[in-house]
């Protein structure tokens, strides 16, 4: 039988297995993490930041090699510092999302880089981008990324509302995240989240222990019951 | 036959993966492979892809559809994707496979269009010539070992001429008055032959529109990376149009009677 | 033309004692030679006009334009030595496609004359090369509405709501200044840019001329178009008849 390699990454390679989110609301976005980071199915680091600034008000969210997503973030990074001084304005969501995606389409043999970028700008207010792995741009009012995404499809088309406000947007970036993370075992540790605004970032933080629960119940129904030992049945007589 | 964009080109390998789900795409290998692997390590393959496009001639141009999923393996990741672009005013493309290679021949595209504006002399690109830059785009890549993993089909109407044609990531081209892209081209491509052929010069815009209609409507009933939700491009005299997202009305009640797989009667 | 002789006027490398470039100052003669042109910004865009000389009755109408577009919303005109103006349209078009690509939207007028004026500057520096004997004048209509610079030999570049660059500059921006740029609208502005051209016209020194008028906006639905044939005659009557009754 023929065999396919399925490895992704370079041998040895840190793996941000990953669950990430971003949702625009009327007034801003949520951004949200998990903060595993792995080597094969070690912990390389169970505090992860994976919610990294590359302008004033547009953070963008990486998941895929932490090599390549940290390189690439530097160079846009880079490039948003530049384009400030040379128009003298901070630049729009779309234009740091077109760089981004500009580095991931242009290296897609070598990245191995799956990154949401959102923020506020001036022209559009919110909005977030995504940037799958082909390095095509995508613009979506919430997106989600990560191995741990594929398990909540399903749970953000059933509960993601248009018109939610601040507090219900955080609510529902804290549930999805902490869904995904439950199920991906290459997801877990804290979440981490920002609601980036015309007015800032905010930083929030959910702690390990204090993650929102939800069924934990037995994977078995009636599974507790045993058969009672004296059941008063008698072993067959054989005959010698 | 496996017609998942994804397995274009390749083996079909049903130990690894029966269904075609897999949808993480192979990195290149970086050890060794082999005295002969030395050199380029190109030929990627489509991550997000998109599925058929379709489009035929009619009384007064073209006509085209192509759904709005753009699937990443058997995940319908995104669902309002466009997949039709008008280029200029005489030509709309319809694109199937890889989404992001999708956005980066608009860009080339784009920068054609504004290099001939720019130049001001008077001319402007038609369908035939758009067609033809795109088939030396794609034949270009594919001979340095790296296409564009796309089949695209290019419509347009221009000096009273209807203009209809295909090209995909080997650079191949043909010309016809039905033509379809993907799973398309085994499913639709059939009954827009029975509908059309022969007919191009006296089909109505209504008629033309319901053979397209229909045609997307068997396409999801049997494409598995299909969405009921897609659109259809005009081509005419009066230039270009794309319609809003629309989606076909389909019937399932007769399944409700159906029992079992054979003799089962309840 | 004190200068002269002085052998601080040989190469752009070389400051006189008093500071001064006079390969630059040179150039700008250059640019005074040549037949004006005229931007103005107003409510909806940007109409642009040139006076284009005519030396010859032998060249065919319509040559040798000296409007060029630089991008679908980018348009220039150029005073001072053609050949220069197509380089720089050429080099303007590099930089408005490179930054398409790059952010992937269309270039604000601002940043594309913040780097021809980069590019300008350069050809004052080396001993090797000459200033351009060009000052172009930018207008487009992008994200943040309706802009206008002017990009000189120097490389220094300003923005404004009219421009006049070329022969006729002064008596050009003396009308411009009694227009009411901010509330006029673009058909009007033709009209305007039209009877400002025909008027700066020196009738005395130079006999031919074209009138080249071109427009962003509103009315071309953002684009850098050739004003339409049939406003640019009326335009062209119309400036003609001012001229009768102005002397």
């Amino acid at each position: 039988m023929d065999h396919i390699d399925m490895q992704q990454l370079k041998s040895g390679e840190v793996n941000l297995g990953t669950s990430i989110m971003a949702v625009q609301f009327d007034g801003g976005v949520v951004i949200g993490a998990d903060s595993r980071t792995t080597t094969g199915s070690y912990i390389a680091n169970r505090v992860t930041d994976k919610l990294t600034h590359v302008h004033d008000r547009v953070y963008c969210c990486r998941s895929g090699s932490a090599a390549d997503t940290q390189a690439v973030a530097d160079v846009v990074h880079l490039h948003l510092q530049m384009y400030t001084q040379t128009a003298g304005a901070p630049p729009s969501v779309h234009a740091a999302a077109a760089i981004f995606q500009k580095f991931c389409y242009e290296n897609k043999d070598a990245l191995s880089a799956g990154i949401i970028v959102a923020g506020w700008d001036k022209e559009v207010g919110p909005s977030v981008y995504n940037i799958p792995l082909g390095g095509g741009l995508f613009r979506q009012p919430w997106a989600i990324g990560g191995s741990g995404s594929t398990y909540v499809y399903g749970y953000c088309d059933a509960t993601y509302q248009e018109g939610w406000g601040r507090d219900e947007t955080v609510n529902f970036v804290k549930n999805t995240l902490a869904l995904a993370m439950s199920r991906d075992g290459s997801s877990g540790g804290v979440i981490r989240m920002c609601v980036i605004t015309e007015d800032g970032v905010e930083r929030l933080f959910v702690p390990g222990d204090k993650l929102p629960k939800f069924w934990e119940g037995r994977e078995v129904l009636g599974a507790g019951k045993t058969i009672p030992i004296d059941s008063g049945a008698v072993p067959m007589a054989v005959e010698a | 036959m496996d017609h998942s964009p994804m397995n274009w080109g390749r083996p079909r390998n049903d130990a690894v993966d029966l269904y075609g789900t897999y949808p993480i795409p192979q990195r290149p290998y970086n050890g060794s492979k082999g005295s002969f692997s030395a050199g380029v390590q190109h030929t990627q393959q489509p991550i997000v892809t998109g599925t058929s496009v379709l489009a035929i001639k009619y009384k007064d141009g073209i006509m085209m559809a192509a759904d709005n999923l753009a699937s990443y393996g058997s995940l319908a990741r995104f669902k309002d994707v466009q997949r039709l672009q008008a280029v200029g005013d005489y030509t709309v493309i319809g694109a199937s496979g890889d989404m992001s290679d999708f956005q980066y021949i608009q860009t080339v595209l784009d920068e054609l269009m504004v290099d001939e504006f720019t130049a001001a002399d008077g001319h402007s690109l038609g369908p035939a010539e758009i067609h033809e830059y795109l088939s030396q785009i794609m034949y270009a890549r594919r001979s340095k070992m790296n296409p564009l993993w796309n089949s695209l089909l290019v419509g347009g109407f221009k000096d009273g001429k209807r203009f209809l044609a295909y090209v995909d990531l080997l650079g191949t081209t043909y010309s016809a008055s039905t033509l379809a892209t993907g799973y398309g081209s085994y499913i639709a491509q059939p009954l827009l032959r029975k509908a059309v052929e022969g007919y191009e010069d006296v089909l109505t815009e209504e008629e033309a529109l319901k053979i397209i209609e229909d045609s997307m409507k068997v396409l999801y009933y049997r494409d598995a990376r299909s969405l009921n939700k897609y659109q259809v491009a005009k081509i005419t005299a009066a230039g270009t149009s794309i319609s809003e997202s629309r989606s076909a009305e389909t019937i399932w009640s007769f399944a409700e009677d159906i029992r079992g797989y054979g003799a089962q009667t309840q | 033309m004190t200068s002269i002789g002085t052998g601080y006027d040989l190469s752009a490398s070389t400051y006189s004692p008093d500071g001064r470039i006079f390969q630059v100052e040179y150039a700008n003669k250059a640019v005074e030679n040549s037949g004006t042109a005229i931007g103005l910004r107003v409510k909806g865009g940007v109409v642009l006009a040139v006076e284009k000389l005519v030396h010859s009755k032998l060249l065919v109408p319509g040559a040798n334009r000296r409007i060029q577009t630089v991008d679908r919303h980018i348009g220039m005109a150029t005073a001072g030595l053609l050949a220069d103006g197509r380089h720089l349209a050429n080099r303007a078009r590099d930089e408005a496609s490179n930054y398409r690509e790059l952010y992937r939207t269309p270039p604000p007028l601002k940043s594309l004359a913040d780097r021809l004026g980069l590019y300008v500057q350069a050809y004052t520096l080396y001993s090797s090369v000459r200033p351009f004997g060009i000052s172009t004048i930018f207008g487009a209509v992008d994200k943040d509405g309706p802009s206008l610079y002017v990009v000189e030999p120097s490389g220094v570049f300003y923005g404004y709501h009219g421009a006049a660059v070329g022969k006729g500059r002064q008596l050009a921006k003396t009308e411009l200044e009694k227009l009411d740029l901010a509330s006029i609208s673009m058909r009007q502005a033709v009209l305007d840019a039209a009877r400002i051209i025909y008027l700066v016209h020196d009738d005395a020194k130079e006999k031919e001329f074209e009138l080249e008028m071109s427009w962003i906006g509103d009315e071309t639905n953002g684009l850098h178009l050739p004003v339409p044939k049939d406003l640019f005659d009326e335009a062209e009557r119309k400036a003609k008849e001012a001229l009768e009754t102005f002397e």
